[in-house]
């Protein structure tokens, strides 16, 4: 492991891990909205993959707050989510938007501890 | 210096001269003037019926004034050409305008004869050509209960089927022994009358009328030579046409001894520099009512005043049409007149079909042949006849019907790549495989490409065999696959659902798929599950396949609010509901607006507020609307027979009982009704998915008609049925396009798309084909059983409610919202009035 990652895993740590939810609120292959620190974030969890993913709940193209209401599922490799109002695909691993590199959203570090959900936002 | 190019007359072949020269490459030697006497630019009279099943003046016409204006054509409307100095070579109008000319077109076309009997000259004695006379016959027809047409032929069976839907009680009066004298023999003439008798229109053969006198029940009464008579209240004249050849004959043109103008094989009069094409015109003694020779003769007359080499060497006369429903279609010597001539006849009184055609003496080559009831064939032998193909070992194969369903014994490969397939817009078979080559994969393609089929549509089906037999040729396979999670169609995809028994989506994934699936298959998948097992569409196990709208069960609209549409079924609503949504309005500041389904839409909820206004509107009587669902909107209705003068029949009744009926079946895409009460088809019927609309014979049902983005007039599918039958035909088709339709394709397209259009779904419906329909009627049933109200299901379950929150970890609402006041109401604010937080509404909590 070099310096860098080091550093980064470092930044990332100061920041608190929050608890939003019991694992048992979210339904499988759905997202959820939690404020975290005063910010939207859109959780979901893939049943297949038995994983859960955080990004911003903002859509930079539709300007609304409603990404954790998109359908999640996959193109290609990438494990996406598609936004409601207008149908681009964002990466959940990455943020970035499929059909408009141009656009993507903030990714957030998620965990499941003993049943509850964390976010690091 | 530009030549000027006079058209006189700018009917369906004026227009296709102009339309040809003007897009023929030296086009820019040439000026155009064309006068009409009509106050319009030419329009579709082939289908001048269609004025009558609600298209109107605009949708029939052909081309535009800005068109004309484009492409630097001058035209002058309502000014008749009356005389031509043939000296000067000008023509002079009848407001006294002289245009000069260097060529000049007499496309002056027809008009219609009256029998010379007295007593025809009558207010309400009329004929049927122009729009004019529409608008003349749709005004009498207001005043009148009884009408008669004269004349039981192409146009006189036309005009009565226009009488029959302006709901009079209507007559066919023929001179002839027999229907369509000049296109069917005996056999065809009488199978069409009694196809046409049982729908209602009165058949009176061999009468000749003497005068036309007052009546004493109707307004008129027809007396006959045979001693008979007949009352009616209004006359239409459809007794064939004459030539107007008034001008020509006035100059001293040649004119043929029974009219018409004389033309050669370029379509040149007897006088230099002037020509003559259409009904107007006489080659070789004869007149041709058909649009398609009339195109024929505009691509020639343009040939030869641009220098080609295009001759007019006479015409097909082959016909299809549907009269009053029934398909009907003639080719080449029908009768049999060729010396010789053998013939082979199948006729089926169960079926009501009859067959016959004609081949010659060596059993060699088809002749001719006619058809009614079932014209499938006519493609084929229409090909045959005019390229003068031998005929298949068994003869008998062209007109016997198949044992496995499939049709014609001859394929469209055996065409010569010359035929001519489309003859409306001279289209061949070689053009029509050209532009598949080209990447024209579809039929929409193949028209914009090709123009094939756009204008009468009698060859639709003939150019879909050539197209697909042109693709399985190229090796194209088109893949129809949902998306790139399932090598499969929807169609496929609800055939292994319903026949594996499949009842969660990733069964299906793991079985049939791969990926995680995406927003496309996962509703597809989840309409598929909830048309066939109809579960609550929020149960856990499918809440993740589930668009927003589905989940939420309303709206998203652009802020991520949602909006509320509760279900008024047929567009009927209490007082007391109404002050209901009032106040609900009311309270939550909701924008409210009448939709065009005659419904409520309540905008700007936030999700946690749906549970709460759903409640209060649960308690109040409503349901849901499912505007949220690709499923059945709304069933917009007139007022009907209850109230209004005119109505037939009860079709507010009959709008509520197929809205409570079908309300919540999922379905490939949305699914819109309309019932009007009457012919005046105030609910705009024939512009929706199914169109019911009342006769005094019964219900008319249309399928698949759409407004919208791509506006499509709903076809006729039965006449005259009872409540019954209505319903059970409605069932079968929908639970038909419920199986075979592809995600999100509307009934529309979904009848352009199947193969054997309408008469194969009037035959899977219908006569039950396939043997399928009591499995549809029983799988519709089973939906309507399992409705339910997903929003009573919801504020009934508190659990359900759960979900209805912006943040699972907070009751904060999303604070992006922001709105301000319009026109007294809410809208959400723009960019710089957010900014600027100027005067914003406070939110309801």
């Amino acid at each position: 492991m070099n310096g860098k990652n080091i550093s980064v895993r470092k930044m990332m740590s100061e920041k608190n891990w929050i608890s939003v939810c019991f694992e048992d609120d979210l339904f499988a292959d759905t997202g959820v909205c939690a404020k975290v620190n005063g910010q939207q974030v859109a959780i979901f969890k893939s049943s297949r993959l038995n994983e859960l993913f955080a990004i911003s709940n903002y859509d930079p193209i539709g300007e609304a707050n409603v990404l954790s209401r998109g359908i999640i599922g996959s193109l290609g490799d990438a494990v996406v989510v598609a936004s409601p109002l207008y149908k681009e695909h964002y990466n959940l691993r990455t943020g970035e938007c499929l059909e408009k590199p141009e656009y993507s959203v903030a990714t957030f570090p998620v965990k499941v501890e003993n049943g509850v959900v964390h976010v690091q936002a | 210096m530009k030549k000027r190019i006079v058209v006189v007359g700018n009917g369906m072949v004026g227009h296709k001269f102009i339309d040809n020269l003007v897009n023929h490459a030296d086009a820019a030697q040439y000026q155009v003037i064309t006068f009409s006497e009509e106050p319009r630019l030419a329009y579709d009279r082939v289908q001048l019926s269609k004025y009558f099943s609600g298209s109107t003046a605009e949708d029939l016409m052909l081309t535009s004034e800005n068109y004309y204006n484009e492409k630097s054509v001058e035209f002058i409307l309502k000014d008749k050409v009356v005389d031509l100095d043939l000296d000067n070579k000008e023509v002079i109008t009848a407001s006294g305008r002289r245009e000069g000319y260097d060529k000049l077109i007499l496309a002056t076309g027809s008009f219609p004869f009256v029998p010379p009997i007295p007593g025809n000259k009558g207010e309400h004695c009329l004929v049927y050509r122009t729009i004019e006379d529409l608008e003349a016959i749709t005004h009498s027809a207001t005043q009148s209960k009884v009408g008669v047409v004269v004349g039981g032929g192409l146009l006189g069976l036309e005009a009565a089927a226009a009488l029959k839907a302006a709901g009079l009680e209507t007559h066919v009066v023929e001179f002839a022994p027999r229907l369509m004298a000049v296109q069917l023999d005996e056999g065809g003439g009488k199978l069409l009358r009694r196809k046409i008798e049982s729908l209602g229109v009165r058949v009176h053969t061999q009468k000749a009328t003497t005068e036309i006198v007052a009546g004493t029940e109707a307004r008129y009464r027809m007396n006959f030579a045979d001693g008979s008579h007949l009352e009616t209240d209004m006359i239409l004249f459809s007794a064939g046409i004459r030539p107007q050849d008034e001008l020509a004959r006035k100059c001293g043109i040649e004119v043929g001894e029974r009219g018409g103008i004389v033309i050669d094989n370029n379509c040149q009069t007897s006088v230099k520099d002037i020509y003559s094409i259409g009904e107007s015109a006489l080659w070789q003694n004869r007149i041709y009512g058909l649009v398609a020779p009339g195109y024929h003769m505009a691509k020639v007359a343009v040939s030869h005043i641009t220098g080609g080499s295009e001759q007019f060497s006479g015409a097909d006369m082959s016909t299809k049409l549907k009269l009053l429903g029934v398909d009907v279609a003639s080719v080449g010597d029908a009768h049999g007149n060729t010396p010789g001539s053998l013939s082979y006849t199948y006729s089926n009184d169960v079926d009501e079909v009859y067959k016959r055609i004609i081949v010659s003496a060596d059993n060699k080559k088809l002749l001719g042949a006619v058809l009614v009831g079932d014209v499938e064939a006519y493609g084929v032998l229409q090909q045959m006849c005019v390229n003068g193909m031998d005929l298949p070992e068994d003869p008998n194969s062209l007109i016997l019907p198949s044992v496995d369903g499939s049709s014609s014994a001859m394929g469209v490969d055996a065409l010569p790549e010359t035929a001519q397939i489309c003859s409306c817009m001279d289209v061949s078979k070689g053009t029509i495989c050209c532009a598949v080559q080209n990447g024209a994969t579809t039929m929409s393609a193949i028209k914009d490409a090709t123009k094939a089929s756009t204008s009468c549509g009698g060859c639709t089906a003939l150019v879909k065999q050539v197209m697909d037999s042109e693709l399985i040729k190229l090796g194209v396979e088109v893949s129809n696959h949902i998306c790139e999670h399932f090598p499969h169609s929807r169609r496929e995809l609800a055939d292994i659902v319903r026949i594996k028994k499949i009842k969660i989506f990733d069964e299906l994934l793991d079985g049939h798929g791969k990926g995680l699936g995406c927003e496309i298959c996962k509703p597809a998948v989840a309409s598929i599950l909830a048309s066939f097992w109809n579960e609550f569409v929020l149960d856990k196990k499918h809440i993740g396949l589930q668009d927003t709208n589905d989940i939420f069960l309303g709206n998203m609209q652009k802020d991520g609010t949602y909006s509320i549409v509760p279900r008024v079924a047929g567009g009927e609503i209490t007082p007391e509901k109404l002050i209901v949504l009032g106040q609900v309005a009311k309270e939550y500041k909701l924008y409210t607006k009448i939709t065009g389904g005659q419904r409520i839409d309540l905008f700007g909820a936030q999700l946690h507020q749906l549970p709460a206004i759903w409640k209060v509107l649960v308690e109040a009587g409503f349901e849901t609307g499912q505007a949220y669902g690709k499923s059945l909107r709304t069933v917009k209705s007139c007022v009907g027979s209850t109230w209004c003068r005119y109505g037939v029949l009860d079709s507010v009744g009959m709008a509520i009982t197929l809205e409570n009926r079908y309300k919540g079946i999922r379905a490939p895409h949305k699914i819109k009704f309309g019932v009007s009460g009457c012919t005046r088809e105030c609910a705009e019927a024939q512009g929706k998915d199914f169109g019911v609309i009342a006769t005094e014979s019964g219900w008319n049902l249309y399928v698949c008609g759409n407004g919208g983005m791509r506006p499509r007039h709903a076809d006729l599918f039965a006449t005259g049925l009872d409540d019954a039958t209505l319903i059970k035909y409605i069932d079968r088709v929908m639970m038909f396009y419920i199986r075979t339709g592809d995600r999100l394709q509307r009934t529309s397209v979904w009848l352009e798309n199947l193969d054997g259009g309408l008469a194969y779904l009037k035959k899977v419906v219908i006569d039950d084909k396939l043997g399928i329909a009591a499995e549809l009627e029983q799988q519709l049933q089973e939906n309507i059983d399992q409705f339910q109200c997903e929003w009573k299901t919801t504020v009934e379950n508190p659990e359900l409610q759960k979900r209805f929150k912006h943040f699972i970890n907070s009751d904060d609402r999303d604070e992006n919202l922001a709105y301000v006041l319009e026109r007294g109401q809410i809208r959400p604010a723009f960019k710089d009035e957010r900014e600027n937080k100027i005067e914003l509404v406070e939110l309801v909590d």
